[in-house]
């Protein structure tokens, strides 16, 4: 019979191209953010002041911790101590939760102090307006990812307790830790651009 | 002794998988691109049937057949189908996917589930985009470009259209990752980067594009979607936004596409030819560097589709140049296909008759380009009939005869059988003589000022339009020649040899149709793909 086609390296080129086009899919947001900041510079300022960079710092914290217990999950994997990797994948989902339920809270404070898409409140400058909409659009898109990448890792627990994923086979989980770091990476300009720029 | 796999052509069932299922789950590479290629030639069906259409509303001014706004609806739809459903999947995602493996002696692409997944995601789109036209408000009248303010604001079906393009994109993505990944890491041992056929060098360098602009598409896109949704107003003046960046957004992505379109026709080209001179390929590298050129360069031109928008005259300067710049890797792949054929042994098979409609009808639609490209003149053609004429020049006369070259070409390869060849020849003169007539006219009308996208017109532009029609129905009675021509040549025995036009690509060593499974084992000997010396035909 013929050996099933295995390629680790191909995995991972594959893996690297498609994050490649994640990048740049938030690359447009951020070319919006960077004509938009030139334009209204005096309104982000503004902006920026409005966010509470508490719950953003916490936020930066929470996913980076994250990224270092997937990093440890793939460690624990290649070593074979497969009960130690499923339990730093549930560590990293439940951070990944973590991050959304803060992120609710603070969308939410925002909503109710009338700042949200087409808000009377944001129609009255320009300006404000672009800067809380693209907030929306680039955090929710990031949340988005979040949602997605806590599913990805969620089925590598899944293959590994499948025994479809292990010490010798473990491409599948590398390549769902590299789609967090991503996830991660994009939060890390987030922060600063929308949280910092006062 | 082998298994059945490596003994039943692909085309038919393998013992115990026989059925519809076979087909649409298959993670075969052949019967996915065939499964592509039955799809895109529906979707061509369509978008034929809506031009003509409009060709008969346009043959005399006023009224004749519909209204403006079924009017604006016809050239909306008659440009997504054509664009993303016909001329961007067309030839790499159906005969990429049939040839790319087997023209590098691979047994797969790299991902062959990910590669069915993609024509679902192609035929969700293709069905959702069908669906737009029947439910909510209306089909859309924004034309394929979507642009805003009106695309945010009009109350057509525009929503679901957006949806549709963006999982296109995500097909169209998911398609180039795998390209790339399969000629990098599955290539034959002894099948190096300067024996690869130039039909995979135009691939590569078409995923790229593929890979590297599909998404800012799909940003762009989303982005009209969810502003339809909740009115943010990023494109919008009056809540602080700006329309021209959505158009700067747009073209990021759809000019590069326009040479997603072109880039694997010039590969299909840069095949035939050679093989019908019996004559090794002038110029391989030259080829091959500069499919890579026109991708990269190609991605630097997208605002010369916005000389007339209000952008910066330094803006303008500089996008004309660059424009000026793609038409040379361009002129150098005419230039060493005409070199190729000169002192060749020239056999005017229909393959070859359609690429050399393809060097004529592009050479044309590139040498008008040039006019538009340039700032000056653009001004006075910008969205004029002129530019109607220069793309289907390029995308109809260029990619379609690229993928008429294609069909006549692998034909044999992929059923078995030999087509009429005679109808083949006949309906060459009936498609480049109905092309001419339906698209040359426009030149001259645009010339004059007529605007492109309205359904009436001034009397003064009225014989351009009749010839224009005229033209369409020679063209479509080509088209059912030859489309009469292939298909009737589908059934009955299977006797056509592995290699009938003495072709020396590797998958002309296979049997015709190939087996299901082909190089489990990489082929030992990897001849130079365009050295004929010893290459016998076996029809």
């Amino acid at each position: 019979m013929h050996e099933p086609h295995k390629d680790y390296l191909g995995d991972k080129f594959g893996m690297w191209l498609f994050l490649f086009t994640e990048i740049l899919l938030f690359g447009g947001l951020f070319l919006l953010y960077a004509i938009y900041l030139h334009r209204y510079p005096a309104e982000f300022h503004q902006g920026g002041l409005e966010l509470s960079r508490l719950f953003g710092a916490a936020n930066t914290v929470v996913l980076i911790t994250s990224s270092f217990t997937v990093a440890l999950a793939i460690s624990a994997l290649q070593q074979g101590r497969r009960g130690l990797c499923q339990g730093l994948l549930a560590a990293t989902i439940v951070l990944a939760g973590v991050f959304m339920v803060n992120k609710y809270f603070e969308w939410s404070a925002k909503i109710a102090h009338g700042i949200y898409p087409g808000s009377p409140e944001l129609a009255q400058s320009g300006g404000t307006n672009i800067y809380f909409g693209l907030y929306y659009l680039m955090t929710g898109a990031h949340g988005l990812h979040v949602v997605i990448g806590a599913a990805v890792l969620a089925f590598c627990m899944l293959r590994i307790g499948q025994g479809r994923v292990t010490a010798e086979d473990f491409g599948l989980l590398e390549n769902g830790g590299l789609y967090w770091h991503l996830v991660d990476l994009v939060w890390i300009f987030l922060f600063p651009l929308f949280y910092l720029i006062s | 002794m082998p298994s059945p796999g490596e003994t039943v052509p692909f085309l038919d069932p393998l013992p115990g998988r026989s059925g519809i299922t076979s087909w649409i789950f298959s993670t075969d590479h052949k019967r996915i691109g065939m499964l592509y290629l039955w799809c895109i030639l529906a979707m061509f069906a369509v978008g034929v049937v809506i031009g003509v259409l409009m060709r008969l509303e346009l043959i005399a001014p006023g009224r004749t057949i519909m209204g403006a706004q079924a009017y604006n609806a016809m050239f909306t739809l008659h440009g997504v189908v054509m664009v993303f459903l016909f001329v961007i999947p067309g030839i790499p995602a159906a005969f990429g996917n049939i040839l790319l493996p087997l023209q590098i002696g691979a047994e797969d692409v790299s991902f062959p589930r990910l590669n069915i997944f993609s024509w679902w995601l192609y035929l969700t789109g293709a069905a959702l985009a069908v669906t737009s036209l029947f439910t909510g408000g209306g089909p859309p009248d924004t034309g394929w470009t979507f642009y805003v303010p009106f695309s945010e604001r009009t109350t057509t079906n525009v929503s679901l259209a957006v949806v549709a393009v963006f999982i296109l994109g995500f097909s169209s993505i998911l398609t180039g990752l795998n390209f790339i990944t399969t000629i990098h890491r599955l290539r034959a041992p002894k099948m190096s980067w300067g024996k690869l056929p130039l039909f995979v060098w135009s691939l590569y360098a078409t995923a790229w594009i593929q890979l590297l602009a599909t998404p800012v598409l799909g940003v762009t896109v989303a982005l009209v979607f969810i502003e339809r949704l909740l009115g943010i107003g990023l494109f919008d003046p009056a809540k602080g936004g700006d329309p021209l960046l959505y158009q700067h957004l747009f073209w990021i992505y759809s000019h590069p596409a326009v040479y997603i379109m072109i880039v694997p026709a010039m590969g299909v080209i840069s095949e035939v030819i050679p093989a019908f001179a019996r004559k090794s390929i002038f110029g391989y590298k030259a080829i091959a560097v500069s499919s890579l050129a026109i991708a990269f360069a190609g991605s630097l031109v997208w605002a010369h589709h916005m000389f007339t928008s209000g952008m910066s005259d330094t803006a303008v300067l500089v996008f004309s140049f660059l424009t000026f710049v793609v038409a040379i890797p361009s002129a150098v792949k005419v230039f060493n296909w005409v070199a190729t054929l000169y002192k060749g042994s020239i056999h005017l098979e229909p393959p070859l008759l359609f690429a050399l409609g393809f060097i004529f009808l592009f050479s044309v639609g590139g040498l008008t380009g040039l006019v538009l490209g340039s700032a000056g003149t653009d001004i006075h053609v910008h969205d004029t009939y002129f530019v109607v004429a220069h793309f289907h020049y390029v995308i109809f006369g260029g990619t379609g005869f690229g993928l008429f070259a294609a069909m006549h070409f692998w034909f044999p390869k992929i059923f078995g059988r030999m087509y009429d060849r005679k109808l083949a020849n006949a309906s060459w003169y009936l498609l480049v003589g109905g092309f001419n007539m339906l698209y040359f006219p426009m030149f001259l009308i645009g010339l004059m000022g007529m605007p492109r996208r309205y359904y009436d017109y001034l009397p003064m532009y009225q014989t351009g339009h009749m010839i224009s029609t005229a033209g369409s129905w020679v063209l479509v009675a080509g088209l059912v020649t030859m489309f009469w021509g292939l298909s009737k040549c589908l059934y009955g025995p299977r006797t056509v040899g592995a290699n009938p036009w003495g072709a020396a690509t590797l998958e002309w060593t296979l049997p015709s149709p190939p087996p299901h499974l082909t190089f489990l084992d990489p082929p030992d000997e990897v001849p130079s793909p365009y050295s004929y010396a010893g290459v016998k035909r076996d029809a």
